[in-house]
């Protein structure tokens, strides 16, 4: 059954709760380029769900993932991270926090820092996860280890520029790179959305891999409703900064409430079937 | 990185420039080295000595080996320097109204025929009826001129000795010597200033007082604006709003203005070469500021910079490691134009006469500035000035041109289809 959100309020019980926004609004600029980007939105992840934040452009999904990141601030509200208010106000307990909860963003080429060799990148991940002190040979074996996770071979990769390798290729390093971190929680931004076919369902089954194997939380943002439906166990519709509708995968795309939701829907192309562009 | 120095010495525009600009610096540090006399070192007593190579007379008149008689016309010679075309025109202007010449006889081309008859014709004793005697005078002295010219009786040596002058010897007008031969010779190539110094080896250590002035104004500006620039861009809110705030007071002034004011106000004796570099690089650095500022706001969001956060780095680190990198190529080519307006702006300032204040060192703008206060334009000395202009120009030209060149390697989208 899907939820009408009255007061996108949603909540449900499924493992622990990792992280709950209370009231979260972020509010560009100021006078009349006043832009309520996310407007008092209220949510609950909890430990080993998919997650899928489901909108089309501009509707505040990114906003979000980079206010539960830490990188963008929150203008009003309260997020918990494991039921404790979160706090992140110095450098050092942003830190702390970034050992739980890490991203893989949308474009793999500019992820890369293309001055940087890749082994810096993972390097930086084990150091992160204080393990700076471990030998040259322990941090080799783990970055090996990492990269076979993703069909990727160290050997081939060590001393590479990030930008000698495929787009597929790049965006499997950074789920190495989510592999040797191993978050509670991750937040995938459009992950497949640039890379090719071919790679975009071995990229999900690795996400979804990992998932099993370290009970991770995934945050999926995508615009795409028919991934969605695919990979999560629950989905909250975006429009416009706010949450219009949520629940379980099945019950919002078989049986939508919200017109925005049938909108989206709808506008999934099927093969075999006409597209009507007149409801574009 | 090596290979983008490949394709910056690949493009056309970048390679004319440094060739250019190479040229000068190798021509500003070599030559001192063959200059047999110092850049500050006086050596003309004259001001504004004309270029060309000057041989001691005594040296040339006692020298008696590797003597010559040649058989040159050099009467027609002497003629030909003595006379402008306009006196030769006068002469036949009075030759056709006193002399009884018809008109159209005469021609300042066929210049025998013209002293001839003006040796057998000429009156200094004439007075003209309605001549103005200044006139009169003129001609008395053109007719010295001639008949000193065609005098082939040779010069006489005398010497003092106990008993009045003694005639030591005679040198035959058709007589020449090696300019070799002559012990004491110096070579202006450019013709001395008006402090009597060389000008090119005076022009040469300019240009590098001038570099040096650009690179420390261009290193300084450069570094400023950089800090200021990645700070503002970077960290945004409160500390972008004050950088900015500074850095448009420091545009809407006219930073020429700004220049004059901060150079008038330091005394005279304080301002030395490196003052000078100092004030301008502390003027000029608001430009670079901006589009730093503008670059890394574009940078500041993207995916890599996020990520270095999430990897935990602290903010000068990512700011070192994964904003700089990306501008450097940007600031490379600031720190070009830097160093270019530098040694402009210094050039600026001396022909007001708010540069360097001393005459112990050159600078490009302070040679300007001595021609200027020495007329050197009104005595037709261009060898005073021209060079400096030239050389700014191309110093210039040569920087700008890299600076396009390499432009056009770091956005394809400005290259020459």
């Amino acid at each position: 059954m899907s939820e009408k959100m009255s007061e996108n309020k949603v909540t449900i019980k499924k493992g622990d709760s990792v992280l709950k926004g209370v009231g979260i609004t972020r509010v560009f600029g100021y006078g009349k380029s006043r832009n309520v980007a996310v407007d008092k939105v209220d949510f609950d992840f909890h430990a080993g769900e998919v997650i899928s934040i489901v909108g089309e452009s501009g509707s505040g999904k990114t906003t979000i993932a980079k206010m539960i990141l830490g990188l963008i601030g929150v203008t009003e509200g309260e997020m918990y991270y494991n039921g404790q208010p979160r706090d992140i106000s110095s450098h050092k307990k942003k830190k702390e926090y970034w050992q739980g909860i890490q991203a893989v963003f949308q474009d793999p080429f500019s992820s890369f820092n293309i001055f940087n060799k890749i082994d810096d990148l993972l390097i930086d991940c084990i150091n992160l996860m204080g393990m700076k002190h471990k030998s040259q040979e322990e941090k080799v074996e783990m970055m090996t280890e990492a990269c076979s996770f993703v069909n990727l071979k160290y050997a081939e990769l060590t001393n590479k520029y990030p930008f000698e390798l495929s787009g597929g290729q790049m965006q499997r390093l950074m789920i190495a790179r989510i592999f040797l971190m191993k978050p509670k929680i991750l937040i995938a931004d459009e992950p497949t959305s640039m890379v090719d076919a071919c790679s975009r369902a071995t990229i999900l089954d690795m996400l979804l891999k990992l998932r099993d194997e370290i009970d991770m939380t995934i945050i999926f943002i995508t615009h795409d409703i028919g991934l969605a439906y695919y990979v999560s166990d629950t989905v909250y519709i975006m429009e416009h900064g706010k949450f219009v509708e949520s629940g379980s995968a099945e019950s919002v795309i078989i049986t939508p409430q919200a017109a925005y939701t049938k909108r989206l829907i709808s506008d999934v192309p099927k093969i075999h079937e006409e597209w009507d562009l007149s409801t574009v | 990185m090596l290979h983008q120095i490949k394709q910056v010495f690949r493009s056309p525009k970048f390679i004319v420039g440094f060739i250019i600009f190479m040229i000068i610096l190798l021509m500003a540090i070599f030559y001192p080295l063959i200059s047999s006399v110092g850049p500050m070192q006086s050596i003309s007593k004259a001001p504004f000595t004309a270029p060309g190579t000057y041989v001691n007379i005594e040296d040339a008149v006692r020298d008696t080996g590797g003597q010559l008689t040649l058989e040159l016309p050099i009467v027609e010679n002497r003629i030909e320097d003595a006379l402008t075309a306009d006196e030769k025109q006068k002469m036949i202007t009075w030759l056709e109204d006193n002399g009884g010449v018809a008109a159209g006889e005469l021609s300042a081309d066929d210049i025998e025929t013209l002293i001839n008859t003006w040796n057998s014709t000429y009156d200094p004793t004439l007075v003209v009826q309605g001549m103005l005697t200044s006139a009169r005078e003129e001609y008395k002295r053109i007719d010295i001129r001639v008949k000193s010219v065609l005098s082939v009786t040779g010069v006489t040596i005398a010497e003092q000795g106990e008993d009045g002058l003694e005639v030591t010897g005679t040198i035959d007008y058709k007589r020449f010597i090696n300019v070799n031969d002559v012990a004491n010779t110096f070579t202006f190539p450019l013709g001395a200033d008006n402090f009597g110094r060389d000008v090119l080896t005076e022009l040469t250590s300019a240009i590098l007082t001038s570099l040096r002035v650009g690179l420390i104004a261009g290193l300084i500006a450069t570094a400023i604006g950089l800090a200021l620039g990645l700070l503002a861009g970077y960290v945004g809110g409160l500390v972008d709003n004050l950088i900015t705030f500074i850095t448009n007071l420091f545009t809407v002034i006219p930073s020429f203005v700004l220049l004059i004011l901060i150079s008038n106000s330091i005394s005279s004796s304080a301002r030395g070469v490196e003052v000078v570099a100092m004030v301008i690089g502390f003027t000029a650095w608001p430009w670079t500021c901006r589009s730093v500022r503008s670059q890394v706001i574009s940078l500041r969001n993207r995916d890599h910079v996020n990520l270095s956060k999430l990897s935990g780095h602290s903010m000068p680190k990512i700011i070192l490691r994964d904003i700089l990198p990306y501008v450097a190529s940007y600031v490379v080519m600031a720190l070009i134009l830097q160093i270019s307006s530098g040694i402009l702006a210094e050039a600026q300032l001396s022909m007001l006469g708010l540069g360097p204040s001393t005459t112990e060192v050159a600078t490009l703008g302070l040679m300007m500035n001595w021609s200027q206060k020495f007329s050197a334009w009104q005595v037709g000395a261009w060898w005073a000035f021209l060079p400096v202009i030239l050389s700014i120009a191309f110093i210039s030209f040569s920087l700008n041109l890299m600076n396009t060149g390499l432009d056009q390697v770091f956005n394809p989208q400005l290259r020459d289809s």
